[in-house]
């Protein structure tokens, strides 16, 4: 299943001009400011919102072309719509929610899919209640159900946890990863949080002022310093996508292997070969010009210079590139020229510290 | 409820023991109002609410005079909307005379009549409440039944009108009770005819013109308010039962 989208709307003060397709299963990220219009985007492909000119093409279905006077509404769209709000019924139990749109796809779902869904959200415990007596991540994760189960081409998710406060963020975000690496369905997911793109996305599309202006993997978007520099965020640091290799449990350490050399971290609770995705922020790299033998960091990694810009008063932020991964370090000006930094020259890059998804943590002593 | 009753007992039968018994041309225009009230407030009922949906989240050229229009029965003198009925409906007026020729319906003079001009004269206050109620409901839960494959007559049956229920209820109760004391809209359209047209006000009106009828007057005056707390009361408790339910 795979989306194009083409758009231009005028909403008086503010323009917006969207061009995209995505055509892979998985998360792809709308990042961009408040206001930059994300949601704009998502709701001209539900078609909650028409644009003055556009060309929208789901699965092969035009769903929207302005030239030709084509426009499906949207109960026929076939679109999952995860709102920020959740949107619920208020008058209906959390059962009959969910079946909602279950009852009235085109293609209904097999009663066994219901139940999976159920228990993939861990919905069984709240079926009969109103969404009056939920939680505010339990909503969430009804709202994701009724979507899910709406048998939608394509999923729509507009900063669901935008709402939730940071433990109710870490309630959802594991669901969110299932669907993600399980359901065979393309999923655009609204956010302006640089944490939640980094740890569910698969590809980053950048909006800015109403324009879609960069589109990419993730691993490669958020270490890219033309495009920290485009969204005006400070560098958001290495995202690397990695895999178990092995543990060394007479160290307590584990060593993950990516796609340019081997990362050492404190034992997790993962088994060899699973996917792992971390982050090395652009402050925990120090460079070296020559191999640093005696020392007590146990990630370095040859790398290559491949972009330098001015971060702030007195720093500079290096990019590299080791193997085919990126990472970010941020240096003082004066380290930059002291170590003559310029584009082309390897160098040794130190990572004092990786940041692993607290889930993969070992438990505490 | 039961205190109401009580009272009412206690007052009548403090002055007279035969107070509390209603003779047969009372009960006859309690019954009648009931009746006309009922069937008032259940045809005017489904227009109300098709209107109030149409109405509401809405914008068009004209809409603040159609809006105006449906209110005015509130605010017309009810002996304008009886006159207004008498000239348009009466038996030789034009269209009395062609629904009665051809299709055998009269108004005039008839119990269907106060029934049409009760309808008439309590309409707003079932649009009112209906309308504030569609309004009150968040647009963006009807966009995610949308998405979700509702289309428009869907998302009106099982949306609009379950989270409207508690002003349709309402609505329709405070209808019901204004329209126990119709009066003047109905003595001029269909007059004061015993067990056809003489509602509760009426008869309490023409016992205050009969010598000797303070007596009765005070009687069906003290039934009509008895009915009309009942009908208030009614209202509020629906109003609270129904908001559980429609999870507010």
């Amino acid at each position: 299943m795979s989306i194009s989208v083409q758009l231009k709307h005028d909403f008086g003060a503010f323009r917006l001009m969207a061009e995209f397709s995505v055509a892979q299963p998985g998360i792809t990220a709308l990042f961009g400011p408040s206001g930059s219009g994300k949601t704009s985007i998502v709701n001209a492909i539900a078609g909650l919102l028409r644009p003055d000119e556009g060309n929208i093409v789901i699965g092969g279905e035009t769903v929207l072309d302005t030239g030709a006077h084509i426009f499906v509404p949207p109960q026929r769209r076939r679109v999952g719509y995860v709102f920020q709000d959740a949107r619920l019924f208020p008058h209906m139990s959390v059962e009959s929610n969910l079946r909602f749109g279950w009852r009235r796809a085109p293609i209904r779902a097999e009663e066994s899919e219901f139940e999976r869904v159920v228990s993939l959200l861990g919905l069984e415990p709240i079926l009969a209640r109103r969404p009056s007596r939920l939680s505010g991540g339990e909503k969430s994760r009804v709202a994701l159900g009724r979507a899910l189960l709406s048998s939608p081409r394509i999923l729509l998710l507009d900063e669901p946890l935008s709402a939730l406060d940071a433990a109710r963020k870490a309630e959802i975000l594991p669901y969110l990863e299932r669907l993600r690496d399980e359901a065979a369905l393309p999923m655009l997911y609204v956010s302006h949080a640089l944490e939640e793109v980094a740890q569910l996305a698969d590809a980053v599309i950048v909006v800015k002022g109403g324009r879609t202006v960069a589109q990419g993997p993730v691993f490669d978007m958020l270490a890219d310093l033309d495009i920290s520099a485009l969204t005006g965020a400070p560098s958001f640091g290495a995202v690397i996508d990695t895999r178990v290799l092995e543990h060394r449990e007479a160290d307590g350490l584990s060593v993950l292997s990516f796609n340019g050399g081997q990362l050492i971290v404190p034992l997790l609770r993962r088994a060899a070969g699973q996917r792992l995705r971390v982050r090395i922020r652009a402050e925990d790299v120090m460079l070296a010009a020559e191999e640093p033998r005696t020392i007590s960091a146990n990630n370095v990694l040859l790398c290559a210079v491949t972009n330098l810009r001015e971060s702030g008063a007195a720093h500079a932020d290096v990019q590299l590139l080791c193997g085919k991964a990126r990472f970010v370090a941020r240096i003082t000006r004066a380290s930059a020229v002291r170590l003559g930094v310029k584009p082309g020259m390897p160098i040794f890059a130190i990572a004092k510290s990786v940041i692993v998804d607290p889930q993969a943590q070992p438990v505490a002593p | 409820m039961l205190r109401l009753g009580r009272v009412v007992f206690v007052i009548s039968s403090e002055r007279n023991e035969a107070v509390l018994m209603l003779s047969p041309a009372e009960v006859e225009a309690l019954l009648l109002s009931l009746r006309i009230s009922a069937v008032a407030v259940l045809c005017a009922l489904p227009i109300a609410v098709a209107l109030a949906a149409l109405l509401a989240h809405r914008r068009f050229p004209g809409k603040a005079v159609i809006d105006g229009a449906l209110h005015l029965p509130m605010v017309l003198p009810p002996v304008v909307v009886g006159y207004l009925l008498l000239i348009i409906l009466g038996t030789r007026a034009p269209v009395g005379a062609w629904l009665l020729q051809h299709l055998g319906i009269r108004f005039a003079f008839s119990w269907t009549g106060a029934a049409l001009a009760s309808a008439i004269i309590t309409f707003p206050f079932q649009f009112r409440a209906i309308r504030l109620s569609i309004e009150a409901i968040d647009s963006g839960v009807s966009d995610a039944a949308r998405t979700l494959g509702a289309n428009a007559f869907d998302r009106f049956v099982n949306l609009t009108l379950p989270l409207a229920l508690p002003g349709i209820i309402a609505g329709a109760i405070t209808a019901f009770a204004a329209c126990l004391g119709e009066f003047g809209a109905i003595i001029t359209f269909v007059s004061n005819i015993p067990g056809e047209t003489r509602t509760l006000p009426l008869a309490i009106y023409s016992a205050l013109q009969s010598p000797g009828g303070e007596a009765e007057a005070a009687r069906l005056s003290m039934l009509s308010i008895a009915l009309a707390l009942i009908g208030v009361t009614l209202a509020e408790f629906a109003d609270r039962r129904v908001r559980v339910f429609a999870g507010r």
